[in-house]
């Protein structure tokens, strides 16, 4: 008799056990279907209470990281790639075909909400103020990533220069592309960060990728960069910065146009 | 002769008495309770990160994904033919026509293009904010459980007694591989070589290695940890490596659950939930204890 034989008894049970096996197996994955799908919509309780769980990510990534650690930097040897756009790459409202007509000859950047100073600033003006280049990983909530080299102005400086008011606690972006469309007209896209990721050292308003203009489908004339933050987080085609105390009056409350939708608000992961 | 040692030595002076003397007490309550807690929340994390991974269902090795070059290893996609939209998974260049479950599924006459189908993905529709809410929350679960069960397993000896490796366990690993082939099983206090390679492995690798690549994903923890990408060779092969590990517990699961079918679902489930564990009488010959399995 060889060692590895089995008994015809044997065998049967082994089929049988098989069989029950991938039958409880296949029961717990069929379970996943739709079964939890009504209680994670927003607003539902069980959403509400796993969503706490994004105020101790957020907390947790505050402690560790501080105000002011960078994100990795990359060489020239890294930008292997165009920048790869996404979201919306060619606006198609009428404001900003007619900016883009005029290559951006008309466009202003807008400061205002809790300031000082509010500003109202042109492409040569961001462009006259001192500048940071840097080539850093966008990385896409959907999960890729692409590095690239990007030039703009920190937006301390802009900050600085418009006397942010000490009830201001966070920068909101106004954006000219139409995101989405609701019964009460087009949605352009918005954001917010806060004050710290507003005065990290390497948020800047870009104008330029891989040493040119910055193109249209990745924001041109203006976007933002938040490199701790992922892609969601920096708006493109922005015109107007406006600095806010809550989220009372941003959107739908949440804090951004894909937070409304359901992202957390903060992109750190 | 080697398993009358073995069962002498698991019924020893310290353990729990039972009047029944096959009954020991196995499992304690940390141990039981942390391993639902894994349970439940690797179910989670396992159905919202298929979800996750279906908002983009390729894998790339390097810092960056691949759009003006090719670095993808692994991609679930859809493709019109000739015969109507298939669905298809490609590995390392080898394409595999999937359709129906990977790239193109759903019910009959309403399929449609997702990597990951529906019964398999948390939410079942494409929802990729809902899925990281889910994610991130059974990743606390799963991490401080993790840590709880260390300290505990540190200090009541679990891993010193029943999981640290031992040089009889490398003895007896052929004689323990040939067992589970034939589906023997020794019901005994102490777990075999292939357990405690099983277990150790899912607790001290894949577990860790799990969280490690979920933090490398993390932009904001790069700025904490820059070296953490470097060592894993940036973070789309760390992205890699975190589905990787996920077919790997998945492999984990499965073996798992066909051992305890195998080996007795009922005295294996109530080891696990009650901590008590009917271990094989003592005999003198094999074939009680064969029986008895």
């Amino acid at each position: 008799m060889a060692k590895f034989e089995i008994s015809p008894n044997f065998q049967i049970s082994r089929r049988k056990f098989l069989t029950a096996a991938s039958l409880g197996a296949s029961g717990i994955m069929l379970s996943g279907c739709d079964a939890f799908d009504s209680q994670l919509s927003i607003g539902s309780g069980l959403r509400s209470f796993l969503e706490n769980a994004n105020g101790l990510t957020y907390r947790a990534q505050r402690l560790l990281a501080g105000r002011d650690a960078l994100a990795p930097e990359f060489t020239e040897a890294d930008i292997r790639q165009p920048q790869r756009p996404n979201g919306v790459t060619a606006p198609d409202d009428d404001t900003y075909k007619g900016l883009l007509a005029n290559n951006f000859a008309d466009w202003r950047l807008e400061v205002s909400g809790l300031v000082e100073k509010p500003l109202s600033l042109s492409r040569e003006q961001l462009q006259n103020m001192p500048s940071r280049t840097q080539i850093t990983r966008h990385d896409c909530v959907e999960g890729w990533s692409c590095i690239a080299k990007w030039t703009g102005t920190p937006l301390s400086q802009v900050l600085d220069q418009a006397v942010v008011k000490p009830q201001a606690r966070y920068v909101m972006f106004h954006c000219l592309d139409t995101i989405d469309r609701s019964l009460s007209g087009d949605i352009k896209y918005y954001g917010t960060i806060d004050l710290i990721d507003a005065r990290h050292p390497q948020t800047i308003l870009a104008y330029g990728l891989n040493g040119k203009p910055l193109p249209v489908e990745n924001g041109a004339p203006l976007r933002v960069r938040v490199e701790r933050q992922l892609g969601y987080k920096m708006p493109k085609y922005l015109y107007k910065i406006e600095l806010v105390d809550g989220f009372a009056n941003v959107g739908g409350g949440r804090g951004g146009y894909w937070e409304d939708n359901g992202y957390d608000w903060y992109g750190g992961i | 002769m080697e398993s009358v040692a073995r069962s002498q030595s698991a019924t020893g002076p310290d353990a729990p008495v039972s009047s029944d003397s096959t009954l020991i007490y196995r499992q304690s309550r940390w141990t039981r309770l942390t391993h639902w807690i894994w349970a439940i929340s690797l179910f989670f994390m396992l159905l919202s990160g298929l979800q996750i991974f279906n908002a983009r269902p390729q894998l790339y090795i390097g810092k960056q994904s691949g759009f003006g070059y090719n670095n993808t290893i692994f991609e679930i996609g859809a493709e019109n033919t000739s015969a109507g939209p298939r669905g298809f998974t490609e590995i390392f260049g080898h394409r595999f026509d999937t359709t129906g479950v990977l790239g193109w599924s759903g019910p009959p006459g309403n399929e449609t293009a997702r990597g990951f189908p529906s019964w398999a993905t948390i939410p079942s529709y494409y929802d990729l904010g809902t899925a990281r809410v889910v994610h991130f929350f059974f990743a606390w679960i799963l991490t401080t459980t993790l840590i709880v069960w260390l300290v505990a397993s540190l200090v009541n000896g679990h891993i010193r007694r029943d999981l640290a490796p031992r040089l009889d366990d490398l003895k007896r690993l052929p004689r323990d591989i040939v067992d589970h082939a034939k589906l023997k099983f020794h019901h005994t206090r102490e777990y075999n070589t292939l357990q405690k390679m099983a277990y150790g492995g899912v607790l001290f690798v894949l577990l860790p290695l799990m969280i490690i690549t979920g933090l490398a994903l993390s932009p904001s923890m790069n700025s904490v940890l820059p070296f953490l990408n470097e060592v894993l060779g940036g973070r789309q092969t760390a992205r890699t490596i975190h589905f990787t590990v996920m077919l790997l517990l998945v492999g984990f699961f499965i073996i798992h659950i066909l051992m305890i079918l195998a080996a007795g679902p009922i005295n294996e489930l109530r080891s696990i939930i009650t901590g008590w564990y009917r271990t094989d009488p003592p005999a003198h010959d094999d074939k009680t204890n064969e029986r008895s399995a």
